[in-house]
């Protein structure tokens, strides 16, 4: 495999990764986020500094990364996801910012504008795949649970999911912390792909992008989140030889998938039986339904 | 735990009063529904019949007053609080999940009492397996006692009204509550449904043990059901007995008909 391949496979890997986060809490908890880059850059910076500095091996310090991107969404969490529905996403495009300006600033630790270089190339192909699959394994294994159901139902009405006995702050800061920990190691994972960050990789623009690719795979679908993953990343990619027209394609991408499936590839379904009985039941409906036309 | 409520009272309502601004909501209700009950709670629209269900259920916190659960004050609780305590509730306008199946919307409700941990969730291992098959069994088990079986797999927005209307009270159900508040269970059914309807409040009623209060604007259907009958209007208790005696006390006459007016 030329390197080239591999290199998408392994970006594939993290932005998924990212993105199966950002599902969760926006198309499954019905909060949306415009600030998520900032925990992929809590990770990134956690682990590079626990690698670099203190010679940590790469796994503990990507779990590390993860774990310290938890702890930082748990702070920020607690107080701020009182707010409802566009309150938290207006907030959480600052404190993404705070959080990035903080990384910027914080010259000693961070090395500032200028990035961290010389971090361990430890992304291979087997490390991003190997934690692509064990963290869907999680992520799909949790929305097919107790605990997926409940996030739905905070989503779908929080007053009928605190009457159905659910504690319904304590699901939408679980939400976040576990959103932040897919994004921690996702940012992790792309600091060793890079060898090198720089605060400015996790802006407003990175968090848009996650988010926009959560919608356009469909809200509340995991399989979508992937598909939706996939293609982004592979528009981006394989346009790069024709640069200045790639953010034109991305765009184009975004306003057909608007215009064609408004509720995203999936919609709300998952890639598997039901799916393709909604399917079938809209076509089978559209053509009797011209059938039935008035000639 | 010494209290003042004898061992059968279930819900025990004290003074409550509740503001929404200038307007008082809820004026000094007093009343007790004992265990095993069928009451109903009726008056004309804006009464405060729905405030009151709020307050029990912890949507509003109220401005003076006290509710005690089982002899529990669960006054201040938060609602979920409440519902763990065995409350279960119904809403007037409804509030299914609509995009979940009928089946989804039962299991939602069903798992809090079969849980399992975290770890099993994001694993599948452990008591993961059996518990989901439980709670998907019990589930289809109190679809079938509300004749909604077949429509497990439905999408619950997609059902008729009706459905939906006993679909929310299988979701009541399957929190396995030792008190069930149904609001405006008839809302918009027509009288053959209505019957059906009271077939199975009475027939839940006696299978689960529960003890029930119903919020109802259809008179003959809490005359037909209920042996207790509380009437309010503008916020307070005006009556109170059986249904004989509802239907002739004076107030009742006069927040139904109203007032005759003296030549």
């Amino acid at each position: 495999m030329s390197g080239y391949t591999e290199g998408i496979i392994i970006l594939l890997c993290i932005n998924a990764i990212a993105a199966m986060g950002v599902s969760l809490l926006t198309g499954f908890t019905g909060i949306f986020s415009l600030g998520h880059a900032a925990y992929m850059a809590v990770g990134a910076y956690t682990t590079a500094i626990l690698t670099v500095e203190y010679g940590v091996h790469y796994i503990p310090a990507i779990l590390l990364g993860g774990a310290m991107a938890m702890i930082v969404a748990y702070v920020i969490g607690v107080p701020t996801l009182k707010l409802m529905g566009d309150y938290y996403a207006i907030a959480s495009i600052g404190l993404g910012e705070t959080i990035r300006l903080i990384l910027e600033n914080w010259q000693s630790l961070t090395r500032g504008a200028r990035g961290y270089p010389g971090i361990e190339g430890y992304t291979t192909l087997y490390v991003s795949l190997g934690f692509f699959a064990v963290m869907a394994f999680g992520m799909f294994n949790l929305i097919h649970s107790r605990f997926g159901r409940a996030f739905k139902s905070c989503r779908d009405d929080y007053i009928a999911a605190s009457l159905l006995g659910f504690n319904t702050a304590r699901y939408r800061v679980l939400s976040l912390v576990l959103s932040a920990f897919y994004c921690g190691v996702s940012g992790a994972l792309l600091g060793g792909f890079l060898s090198f960050i720089q605060p400015i990789m996790f802006d407003m623009i990175k968090s848009t992008e996650l988010t926009s690719v959560v919608v356009f795979g469909g809200l509340g679908s995991m399989s979508g989140t992937l598909i939706g993953a996939a293609v982004i990343t592979l528009v981006t990619e394989l346009f790069r030889p024709i640069s200045q027209y790639r953010m034109l394609i991305y765009g184009a991408v975004l306003v057909i998938i608007m215009v064609l499936r408004p509720e995203g590839i999936m919609g709300q379904y998952e890639l598997g039986p039901r799916f393709f009985r909604m399917l079938k039941n809209r076509f089978t409906k559209e053509s009797s339904e011209k059938e039935g036309e008035p000639s | 735990m010494m209290t003042a409520t004898p061992k059968n009272v279930v819900l025990e309502l004290d003074n409550l009063n509740k503001f929404f601004g200038g307007v008082h909501a809820v004026r000094d209700m007093t009343f007790t529904i004992s265990r095993g009950e069928l009451a109903g709670l009726i008056g004309p629209n804006g009464a405060g019949k729905t405030t009151i269900f709020n307050l029990v259920t912890g949507v509003y916190s109220p401005d003076s007053g006290h509710i005690n659960f089982l002899g529990e004050d669960i006054t201040f609780l938060k609602s979920f609080q409440i519902i763990r305590k065995g409350v279960a509730r119904t809403f007037q306008n409804l509030r299914l999940f609509p995009r979940s199946t009928a089946l989804e919307n039962v299991m939602v409700a069903m798992q809090q009492h079969h849980g399992y941990s975290f770890g099993e969730a994001i694993t599948h291992m452990g008591k993961w397996g059996k518990k989901e098959r439980e709670i998907h069994l019990n589930s289809m088990d109190i679809l079938d006692r509300v004749g909604l079986a077949e429509r497990a797999h439905q999408e619950s927005g997609t059902l008729p009204y009706g459905m939906q209307r006993r679909l929310e009270i299988a979701r009541a159900l399957a929190l396995e509550p030792e008190f069930l508040l149904l609001d405006e269970p008839a809302a918009g059914m027509n009288p053959e449904e209505v019957n059906e309807l009271n077939d199975l409040i009475v027939g839940i009623h006696e299978e689960f043990n529960l003890t029930i209060l119903v919020i109802e604007h259809h008179m003959d259907l809490v005359m037909e059901i209920c042996p207790h009958i509380i009437c309010m209007n503008f916020g307070a208790k005006i009556a109170e007995g059986n249904p004989d005696e509802i239907q002739e006390h004076p107030e009742v006459l006069k927040a139904y008909l109203g007032e005759e007016v003296e030549e």
